[in-house]
């Protein structure tokens, strides 16, 4: 019953899409105004039965009604509840049915919420996102249906991949679909303002929010993955290149593109076309990760199901709104005028070339990521992995390090680069400073993580000078906002630099009773118990680290999971300030001889890496704060100088 | 600087920088994507030692050997016709047995030893190494067909 609720609502949803894209349509064609009043509560109503719809899964979820082909696929009467519910989104199904309720929820947002552009360009926004609305709703109701039934019920149902039995898995997948689809809103209000040219600072002051909101979610969704892979994986490694992880890096180097050229645009009326570009680009490479995830051309854990038709489904899906897309921009695009002249040395160069920089390894990662696919249309099976990545990202990154040391210190317009003479100078020093203290400490690192550990010191400081001569209490929300979230990436670059450096890692085959050493760590193997879990039994290598005095107990664990039959093991880890030390212990082999294969590595400063992320994602609220609150804030802080 | 001028010096260099992006691309892709061989048509090829590739197959019954430090082996990978003897130091993964598929992740030593550096091997039934999938006779099937059974 509630499963032909849920069907009926996504119907009825599609229904509301339609009326809302042909009530903007006429009004964009013929001016014909009708069905204007139609248009928002369209939009509400569409979000909420897409709501129902997905509380009406997770619902079934819930009570585990195994007469749903897609409850019966991924969930199991013996699942802790977290991981039922959770069940939900873990699937292709219904992380389908999660993208598209966010889409409807983004559509109903603007309609309640935005109030700041033309009632007309508003419109055209709705009419875009209903019809890429209907496309998707296309795909769920005709190859994706989460609803369908199974006949007979089975008894148990086949159970959801451990690796997805996880609390990360919980909070990652909601957190990165609202970045992901939250982009579409760039997307429609980009088209929106091109089909009424209305492109200009008010447009741009008015999305801008939108793409901040967007921004941070996906933030802190990739910052949630890389940290569930790191220690789910056991591999100790927090980024991989998978094409699954790159599917998510696209958007978001677009995205903080596109976050920079909106705030030139809203703030000095330049870089128009561009804007308009990059937010088409954002939500095209959305669409073009929901394909590569969603499509079963890639093997990883996130690819549900191998079927061909659901991935020319979306593909064909991407390629049309992307296709129209870019049609419209160029039909339209001569009619947006040039903006405001600028000069090289000014913010807004900087900002071209962190633009620019970005650009690059978008284009970069993108090609690395499809090469494979194409490869294997033509009869080639090649694998690109991290060598291919690392060497042709990194320098790229950093010279948009070297960018972001001096973009934020100059002004708006035009600049005179000997202004901030003594800065170049005191960064210049620091770099060569630090520099050549980690070399002497470590002579044969490499030089990228030396560059990282250099840059992201300079850019510790660099990070704050905006803030130099200003009276604090009177500035903007905004500032303050981009002083943190810079100052979280040079926190990340450390952190990063320095895992890459100076990891230690000790690989060996200990009894219970013997130690091994990693950096100065003496780890010894304690008793080897079995636990039972839920829906698993493990081994639990007790073990017990020591350095300086100080001892703690690490217990990782080596996992059987019953339904599906799969084994993962379980790190564990030991966080001090100054990195973590990462155990893993393996099943003892057939012929084993009592000992255990352990893995250990100590890891300097690796936590920083989601620090950073952290203060990436919270610079960002500050700035979406400070952007929505401007008006009411402004008052209250002069009264408070004034007193 | 006429306002026209300033839009077409930006399209310059975001054409430029596009290029730039396509160059460096090209030139890490001819250097670091690695091909996918099984033992065969590793065989027949002429891999130089050092370069990056994958290869896959299954692993030879009775040809596992465990050296004594306990976390290096080697094994040998087979397809139709052809064999590899492949080193392998580190943990291996789920499911690692004689008989089962995997894919290597490595490089060639002179002497024509395959040295992995990461191992994947069928998960479960939902999960095969995508180019195991032509190779391996009991390919996974989704867990709808199974079920509806």
């Amino acid at each position: 019953m509630i499963a032909e609720a849920g069907l009926a609502a996504l119907w009825l949803a599609a229904a509301m899409a339609l009326l809302q894209f042909i009530g903007g349509l006429t009004l964009l064609r013929s001016g014909a105004g009708q069905l204007i009043p139609l248009i928002k509560p369209a939009a509400y109503m569409q979000g909420a039965l897409c709501a129902f719809a997905f509380f009406a899964l997770m619902w079934l979820f819930y009570v585990t009604d195994l007469s749903v082909l897609l409850v019966a696929s991924n969930s199991h009467i013996d699942k802790p509840m977290i991981f039922k519910l959770a069940g939900t989104w873990g699937n292709h199904e219904g992380s389908m049915l999660l993208w598209v309720a966010v889409l409807s929820a983004s559509g109903a947002a603007i309609a309640l919420l935005e109030k700041r552009v033309e009632a007309k360009t508003l419109y055209a926004t709705l009419a875009v996102q209903a019809f890429i609305a209907l496309g998707f709703f296309a795909f769920l109701l005709f190859a994706s249906n989460p609803f369908e039934r199974l006949v007979p019920a089975p008894l148990e149902g086949a159970g959801l991949n451990p690796l997805l039995q996880d609390v990360g898995l919980a909070f990652h997948p909601p957190t990165l679909y609202i970045g992901y689809v939250g982009l579409s809103v760039a997307f429609s209000f980009a088209l929106g303002a091109l089909l009424t040219n209305q492109v200009g600072p008010a447009f741009a002051r008015a999305m801008r929010p939108w793409v901040l909101a967007a921004w941070i979610f996906l933030t802190i969704g990739i910052a949630a993955g890389s940290y569930w892979a790191y220690y789910e994986l056991g591999w100790g490694g927090w980024w991989f290149w998978d094409p699954v992880e790159n599917a998510s890096l696209l958007p978001w180097l677009a995205a903080t593109a596109l976050l920079h050229s909106v705030s030139v645009l809203a703030t000095r009326n330049a870089l128009r076309a561009w804007t308009i570009m990059l937010a088409l680009v954002a939500f095209a490479m959305s669409m073009a990760g929901t394909f590569l995830v969603r499509s079963g051309i890639l093997t990883s854990v996130h690819a549900f199901a191998v079927d061909p038709e659901r991935g020319a489904f979306i593909l064909a899906l991407m390629l049309m709104y992307t296709g129209l897309a870019f049609v419209i921009f160029a039909l339209r695009i001569g009619t947006v005028k040039q903006g405001e002249p600028f000069q090289l040395i000014s913010r807004e160069g900087g900002i071209v070339a962190n633009n620019i920089f970005l650009s690059v390894i978008l284009a970069v990662v993108l090609i690395g990521t499809l090469y494979p696919l194409a490869a294997e249309a033509m009869g080639d099976k090649i694998s690109v992995g991290p060598p291919y990545f690392n060497k042709a990202t990194v320098p790229i990154m950093v010279l948009l390090m070297l960018a972001l040391l001096i973009g934020p210190m100059l002004r708006w317009r035009r600049d005179d680069i000997m202004r901030i003479k003594y800065w170049l100078i005191g960064a210049a020093a620091i770099l060569l400073c630090s520099g050549i203290a980690v070399w002497k400490l470590a002579p044969d690192i490499g030089i990228f993580p030396l560059l990282g550990i250099a840059l992201s010191l300079a850019l510790a400081v660099a990070a704050w000078l905006p803030l130099r001569g200003r009276k604090l209490l009177r500035t903007p929300l905004p500032v303050f906002g981009m002083v943190i979230a810079h100052f979280g990436i040079a926190v990340s670059v450390f952190g990063m630099a320095a895992e890459s450096g100076f990891s230690k890692e000790t690989l060996t085959a200990l009894a219970p009773g013997e130690s091994a050493e990693v950096s100065g760590w003496k780890v010894t193997l304690g008793d080897i118990k079995p636990v039972v879990g839920d829906n698993w039994v493990a081994v639990e290598g007790e073990m017990v680290a020591g350095k300086n005095g100080d001892t703690f107990v690490l217990r990782p664990q080596s996992r059987q999971f019953f339904k599906p039959e799969m084994q993962t093991s379980e790190a564990a880890l030991l966080t001090r300030w100054n990195g973590q030390l990462y155990a893993v212990i393996a099943q003892p082999d057939q012929e084993g001889d009592g000992r255990w294969q352990v893995r250990l590595w100590w890891k300097p400063f690796v936590t920083f890496i989601w620090y950073g992320g952290v203060l990436i994602a919270l610079g960002g609220t500050i700035s979406l704060f400070g952007r929505m609150f401007r008006r009411a804030k402004k008052p209250a802080i002069n009264k408070w100088e004034r007193a | 600087m006429k306002p026209k001028h300033q839009r077409l010096l930006l399209a310059l260099i975001a054409v430029v920088a596009l290029v730039a992006a396509g160059l460096i691309a090209a030139s890490a892709l001819r250097e670091e994507a690695s091909y996918f061989y099984t033992p065969t048509t590793l065989a027949a090829a002429n891999v130089a030692p050092g370069k990056a590739i994958r290869l896959g197959g299954m692993v030879q019954k009775g040809s596992i050997v465990r050296a004594a430090d306990g976390v290096s082996i080697t094994f040998i990978v087979q397809d139709q016709s052809g064999t590899q003897m492949v080193a392998y130091r580190g943990i291996t993964p789920d499911l690692f047995v004689e008989g089962s598929g995997v894919v290597a992740d490595g490089r060639l030593r002179p002497d024509r030893i395959f040295v992995a550096e990461s191992l994947l091997a069928k998960h479960d039934e939902n999960y095969v190494p995508k180019e195991l999938a032509d190779i391996d006779m009991n390919a996974a099937e989704h867990t709808k067909d199974t079920l509806s059974q």
